[in-house]
């Protein structure tokens, strides 16, 4: 159970402090409802280069990271499809440094054309990095196109393309942050060794006095009904055939998403899965195969994806995996094998748990999805799982018309 | 009074912390193992990591020591692999295996309350493994081919090479195995490696978190009744052949898009004087993002996503690494930047702001590195590992508070010469 303290300013900024006593540490995470998905699907990728920006110097501070590495202070942060996080620890005595500088980029960005020019290009070279020169480095980016035709889950954060990137103007920087990065599109959480009361006093001092934004409505296109099973063949220069199978799935607040958590973990999470067991050890048809979901807050995708071993074809190995799934449509699991994917969950959430750096990111997450106190209900929503719930999820979700597969070929 | 925001907060200096590597706990099981535990932390998990003297220092032939390492929890003589995975992952344990060169370690991560019902397990994986024919053979036929998708990519084979380049092809720290590697190792070289270095080895348990109240009984019930720690292993020495050739230019994809750059060179190990404070410069040279290398290569030039200085964290003998990815037309100006670093760290004075900034920032990281019982047991266990008592921890805090930039100045001119790196670009 994670004790916090929830208020907000007058301008809008959601504040939540969890105390531990028993680190000499404090962690300052700031969420910014804005990810991927909110961008113009001619300028991808903007989100990811915007959080790069944030490093270039605000409006009162000219870098960020030095006044904080000399206050003994670590920073990082993250973009998603859906937000964007942001966060530093720090010694807590030196906590009001984090509130500094975060305040002043909330306040306003330099808007430095260097920082602007500078950060293209590593992003172009994190691009080729993750993306371009690395084997399979694709395949999401054309499973995302392939499962999604209207909502923007179709590209990935980095961009649908380095053009995309290179293009990016100071004004597109301007627009996107008096539009998102404002108090009240943001969430601030600090854990750690502080007090309520000085966080409270440390927020209006910083944050108070940023003025709000206009109110941002998210009005994204939604991803109609699949109503055909979708296919595309990929050959390249790789040395293994992969077999990637995605099927849509609800979203993080819908009623299935516990039971479908579970239920990936039982077809293909780790050496006692289903897949693992019947398709790599007993068969010997993939060298490695894996079943897991986007958890997204928007309708995301369940997904299988694994290499063959070699001399097996495409066809056998589809086969052998639609089979495994027909199985978890139609015959009930045991009751042990979902209380052992329980127990999983369990143990994944307490080690989750014992850092401040954890606890503030799922703080902010949880407080972004409604309420900061679904954290404290997530174990007991696992726990209602039954053998039947998880069947009748797999049948809703597996069914052919509903599926994506692409067939990644070696050239070779 | 009006908000001025140029003004940085008042902040305590790192340097004045009193930072403090709290004790371990430690006793001896009926066989002489030897436990060191840190018990804390408000979760209900714990940990306990065993530390083997089976590191691929001891293998007559590649890839022995990795494959016991792994293939000891797929099967046993009263269970198969599936058996034996579903008793850890059925509590939400989760069993990992690690192999080093010195060492090789097993270690369980699980929740409190699930200990005694775990613990057996271990036990019987450190003195029942009987490595089925059918697991070697999938292992193999799974790693020949994650070998084949690897070699493809430039940053795996550049590490391959430079650690050959420093080390010698046939020394632990410089070897690697290839697909015949895979193919040679037998049942019979898994069972000796695994009778001599893991049933009848020499052990070592590390544990940290909430324990169950009787966790001695368990321990000594479980663990502390088998064959360990018996025999006396014979110290193995290995020469370092280092490559003559010092510069390298591999293309191993000629359409790919960035190089992988390596540059290294020899460096001693933790026990020599110049190792803390070589920490200090290394920080200021290329190990966090506030580094020159970083700032210049990355946040001023934009040549790369990410640059980044080491040493490297060998018992015997540690080498010094800069380590990056960068697009493939600005790999040349990459690697002559890195040297104009080096030059200015030799003839430039680092200046007192800029060191006071590093000093701070090494020590707040040292004390949110300390935060956990598994951090402070993981600090502890590689002190232990390495033969070097608190009195380590506490001398290396003194040289970076104490540092001056005249002595990095000094450092830098002995182990900052261009002549002594390894260069190598994978294309």
């Amino acid at each position: 159970m994670i004790q916090f303290d929830k208020f907000e300013l007058d301008n809008g900024l959601k504040v939540i402090v969890h105390q531990d006593t028993s680190t000499p540490m404090a962690v300052v995470n700031v969420l910014y409802n804005v990810g991927a998905k909110d961008e113009d699907p001619h300028k991808t990728g903007f989100a990811h280069l915007f959080e790069h920006l944030m490093f270039g110097g605000s409006i009162n501070i000219p870098i960020y990271d030095e006044p904080l590495q000399r206050a003994g202070g670590e920073n990082n942060a993250y973009t998603t499809n859906d937000l964007t996080n942001y966060y530093c620890q720090i010694p807590a005595e030196n906590i009001e440094t984090a509130f500094w500088l975060e305040s002043d980029r909330m306040l306003s960005l330099a808007f430095s054309e260097k920082s602007l020019e500078v950060q293209r290009k590593v992003v172009c070279e994190e691009f080729k990095e993750h993306y371009i020169n690395k084997p399979y480095g694709d395949a999401w980016h054309k499973m995302r196109t392939l499962a999604y035709t209207n909502h923007p889950y179709r590209w990935m954060t980095i961009g649908a393309s380095l053009e995309h990137v290179e293009q990016a103007k100071m004004q597109d920087v301007k627009d996107f942050f008096f539009k998102f990065y404002r108090p009240n599109n943001a969430i601030l959480v600090v854990t750690g060794n502080v007090t309520t009361e000085q966080v409270k006093q440390l927020a209006e001092k910083w944050f108070g006095p940023i003025a709000s934004g206009d109110a941002y409505e998210r009005n994204l296109p939604m991803e109609p009904v699949q109503q055909k099973s979708r296919f595309q063949d990929v050959r390249a220069d790789v040395p293994l055939d992969m077999l990637m199978m995605t099927w849509h799935m609800g979203g993080r607040l819908d009623e299935n998403y516990h039971a479908t958590d579970l239920m990936t973990d039982v077809i293909g999470g780790g050496a006692t899965s289903r897949l693992y067991e019947q398709l790599i050890k007993v068969k010997q048809i993939f060298s490695s195969i894996d079943c897991y979901h986007f958890g997204t807050i928007d309708p995301g995708l369940v997904v299988i994806e694994g290499k063959l071993v070699k001399g097996i074809t495409m066809s056998v190995a589809e086969k052998a995996v639609l089979d495994e799934i027909e199985l978890i449509k139609n015959t009930m699991m045991p009751t042990h094998e979902v209380q052992k994917v329980i127990n999983k969950t369990e143990s994944l959430i307490c080690f989750e748990d014992m850092s401040i750096m954890n606890r503030a990111h799922s703080l902010a997450y949880y407080e972004l999805l409604g309420d900061a106190d679904l954290m404290n209900q997530e174990l007991e929503k696992y726990q209602k799982i039954t053998p039947e719930l998880i069947q009748q999820t797999a049948q809703q979700i597996f069914q052919d018309t509903n599926r994506n597969t692409l067939y990644y070929y070696s050239k070779s | 009074m009006a908000l001025d925001r140029h003004k940085a907060p008042v902040i305590k200096d790192a340097i004045d912390f009193d930072i403090k590597l709290k004790p371990y706990q430690h006793f001896v099981l009926d066989n002489q193992v030897e436990v060191y535990t840190y018990e804390g932390g408000a979760e209900p998990v714990m940990l306990m990591d065993m530390v083997f003297f089976a590191g691929n220092s001891y293998e007559d032939k590649n890839w022995v020591a990795a494959a016991t390492n792994f293939l000891l929890k797929n099967g046993t003589t009263k269970k198969n692999a599936f058996e034996i995975n579903e008793a850890f992952e059925f509590y939400g344990a989760h069993l990992s295996r690690n192999c080093y060169n010195e060492t090789a370690t097993i270690a369980l991560h699980c929740l409190t309350k699930y200990f005694k019902e775990v613990i057996p397990v271990v036990s019987e994986l450190i003195s029942e493994a009987n490595f089925p024919e059918k697991e070697l053979q999938i292992y193999q036929q799974n790693l020949i081919q994650r070998l084949s998708l690897n070699l493809k990519k430039s940053d795996f084979i550049a590490n391959r090479f430079i650690d050959e380049y420093l080390f010698g092809i046939d020394h632990p720290y410089g070897k690697y195995a290839m697909q015949e590697d895979y193919k040679n190792v037998t049942l019979a070289d898994l069972t000796a490696f695994y009778d001599t270095y893991y049933k009848h080895g020499k052990c070592i348990i590390f544990m940290a978190g909430k324990f169950p109240s009787d966790m001695q009984e368990l321990l000594n019930k479980h663990i502390g009744q088998l064959p360990l720690n018996k025999k006396v292993i014979a110290d193995v020495t290995h020469p370092i052949v280092s490559a003559a050739q010092k510069q390298y230019s591999v293309v191993n994809d000629a359409s790919s898009v960035q190089g992988s750059i390596r540059i290294a060179r020899h460096f001693p190990n933790r026990h020599h004087p110049d190792f803390a404070p070589t920490q200090v410069l290394n920080n200021i040279f290329g190990g966090f993002f506030g580094s020159r290398l970083m700032r210049n290569i990355r946040e001023d030039k934009g040549y790369t996503y990410g640059i980044h200085s080491y040493i490297q964290n060998h018992v015997q003998q540690c080498a010094w690494m800069i380590s990056t990815d960068a697009g493939k037309d600005v790999c040349k100006p990459t690697i002559e930047e890195v040297y104009k670093e080096m030059k200015i760290l030799r003839e430039e004075l680092v200046s007192e702001d800029e060191l006071k900034l590093v000093k701070n920032y090494v020590l707040g990281g040292l004390l949110g590195d300390l935060d956990g019982p598994f951090q402070i047991i993981a600090r502890w266990k590689s002190y232990i590992l390495n033969d070097l008592t608190d009195a380590y921890f506490y001398n290396t805090i003194d040289v970076v508070k104490s540092i001056q930039p005249e002595q990095l100045k000094t450092l830098a001119e002995q182990y900052l010469k261009p002549e002594d790196f390894y260069e190598l670009v994978v294309y």
